[in-house]
């Protein structure tokens, strides 16, 4: 089976002001079907760029990179993945049921299947009976669940998620985890997760992408060995903790040469 | 809890009104005494201070008119006149209002059509935008008359050209506030509707317009009283038509200082009220659009 996504000696340079910067160097990395992966490291480190290289967002300098087989410019013309942002981006003119059916809206879809549409993927957050709210009617994390509920209104394969809890408080931060990972073994997407906290990279992920700043480069890449279905618990056993252990030695031998 | 007198909002209200109209009837007596001290002595008489006081606030063109004179005119020249009467201000208000409104409604219109192709396209932002700047930086009252003369030279008079002067100054708030609010989305709402592949169209009608809203609303709400200003500068060029400005132009030719503060008046509280619903139909717009309540 062919990777969904697959970079090879991917480099991105942006120009600035201030001369160019080095988000991305030499990235090589597959992405495969149903996997959750994740990416982490400190700011700067481009774990954002390659999310949005990988949605067609920012073009790559150098090297190839592709999505479902196809460029991510093509990719993106044919919907193939829904994208998480930090902040929910939620319409404040639109009711729950209305921003969940934006993106549908803008394929043009018939009235009827976006309805069921909207229906089934409230559903999949646990959201129901929310509909007819306003954003501001709803918590951080209910907001961000809207958003998720929204990346899923296409029934694309790949979820991009950029930080999509970084906002939020620890114990909501949990809950959504746990929903998070739920929703990924009902649906069986590919999900890629950019994330600064180490817990929840190493608590959701089947594979974790390490990366350093300046140039953003990937410092290694660990499959995890924690079984798919996860209790919160898991995050006190020792295989959880060996994994957490190797992450942060890679971010610390990633940060040394700065000092 | 708070005391009532602390959240009450009528009595600063009050207040601020009562000191305007006790520093109005003060200057009243002040600046219109000498008139009235030549005349007395014209006519020898000897008045005490209550009767000097309240001769002063009852000549026929005074230089300062009081509150209850204006509006005693205002009273007279609405309901005691009959609609149709050149005499009657209500017709000379409902002539700047039609000028005003017209004048408000393709302002508008011409504001936002400006401002959609400035944010579509580089070129017409640094094309228009200086001339839309500078069209601003020539003063109103030298450009009315030229237009009302312009116009008059192909037969247009009358509400035409007053309503043209009232578009050309609320077109301005316009442009300016609704540049700024279509590009108030965001980097992320932006990126949002690039990954749905929206086209500008859509990202137009689904963001960028229902995020302009509130700029649309504080721009029309500047608009229309200046559109209201446009319309009476356009009359006060061209007297044959009736309207506020007229009343202003013949009232400063015969001395009338009474109508010519009978106007003034009117035309303020027609700005206010018009000010005051555009605010109204904002609100409506805003709980169309969940906004809090």
């Amino acid at each position: 089976m062919s990777p969904v996504v697959s970079a090879k000696d991917l480099g991105l340079v942006f120009q600035t002001n201030d001369g160019p910067v080095h988000a991305l160097s030499e990235v090589n990395l597959d992405i495969n079907q149903g996997d959750f992966v994740s990416f982490i490291g400190p700011s700067g480190c481009g774990k954002t760029t390659f999310l949005r290289v990988i949605a067609d967002l920012e073009q790559p300098t150098e090297g190839t990179i592709s999505v479902n087989g196809m460029t991510p410019h093509e990719a993106r013309l044919s919907r193939a993945y829904g994208y998480v942002f930090q902040a929910s981006a939620l319409l404040p003119w639109r009711r729950i049921d209305q921003n969940v059916a934006l993106p549908l809206e803008i394929t043009g879809t018939p009235r009827a299947q976006i309805n069921e549409r909207v229906k089934q993927v409230l559903d999949l957050v646990d959201l129901s009976g929310f509909e007819k709210k306003h954003p501001w009617q709803l918590s951080g994390g209910m907001q961000q669940r809207v958003s998720i509920a929204r990346a899923l209104a296409f029934e694309a394969s790949l979820l991009l998620m950029d930080e999509p809890f970084g906002a939020l408080d620890e114990i909501v931060r949990d809950h959504l985890n746990a929903q998070l990972l739920d929703l990924w073994k009902r649906t069986e997407k590919t999900i890629c997760f950019v994330t600064h906290s180490i817990p929840e990279a190493v608590y959701l992920s089947t594979r974790i992408v390490v990366m350093s700043p300046r140039p953003g480069r990937v410092i290694d890449v660990i499959e995890s060995t924690l079984p798919r279905d996860r209790p919160l618990e898991i995050r006190e056993s020792a295989a959880f903790l060996t994994i957490a252990h190797r992450v942060r030695e890679g971010l610390r031998a990633g940060h040394s040469y700065e000092e | 809890m708070t005391a009532w007198w602390r959240t009450n909002k009528l009595i600063p209200i009050l207040t601020v009104v009562a000191a305007i109209l006790l520093f109005w009837y003060a200057m009243a007596v002040v600046m219109n005494s000498p008139w009235q001290i030549r005349l007395n002595e014209r006519a020898g008489a000897e008045v005490g201070f209550t009767e000097f006081v309240l001769q002063t606030y009852d000549q026929a063109k005074p230089v300062l008119p009081v509150p209850h004179q204006i509006l005693a005119v205002i009273w007279d020249a609405t309901v005691n006149t009959d609609i149709n009467s050149p005499r009657s201000l209500a017709y000379h208000a409902l002539v700047t209002l039609s000028a005003t409104l017209w004048g408000f409604a393709f302002g508008t219109v011409l504001g936002i059509l400006l401002a959609v192709a400035i944010i579509h396209n580089d070129a017409s932002d640094r094309s228009l935008m200086p001339w839309i700047i500078a069209s601003q930086t020539v003063p109103i009252l030298a450009i009315a008359p030229m237009i009302v003369v312009g116009l008059a030279a192909f037969s247009i008079t009358g509400l035409v050209p007053k309503a043209i002067i009232s578009m050309y100054l609320s077109f301005f708030p316009v442009v300016v506030g609704m540049v700024k609010g279509l590009r108030a989305p965001d980097r992320l709402e932006l990126d949002l509707m690039r990954t749905y592949n929206a086209s500008a169209f859509q990202v137009f009608t689904k963001l960028r317009w229902p995020s302009a809203m509130p700029f649309l609303f504080a721009s029309m709400r500047v608009g229309i009283a200046i559109s209201l200003i446009g319309a009476v500068v356009g009359e006060l060029s061209n007297a044959a038509g009736g309207g506020l400005g007229v009343r202003l132009l013949t009232g400063s030719y015969n001395g009338q200082t009474i109508q010519i503060w009978a106007a003034l008046l009117l035309a303020a509280a027609l700005a206010a009220t018009l000010v005051g619903l555009v605010g109204v139909v904002e609100r409506l717009v805003a709980r169309q659009m969940g906004a809090r309540t």
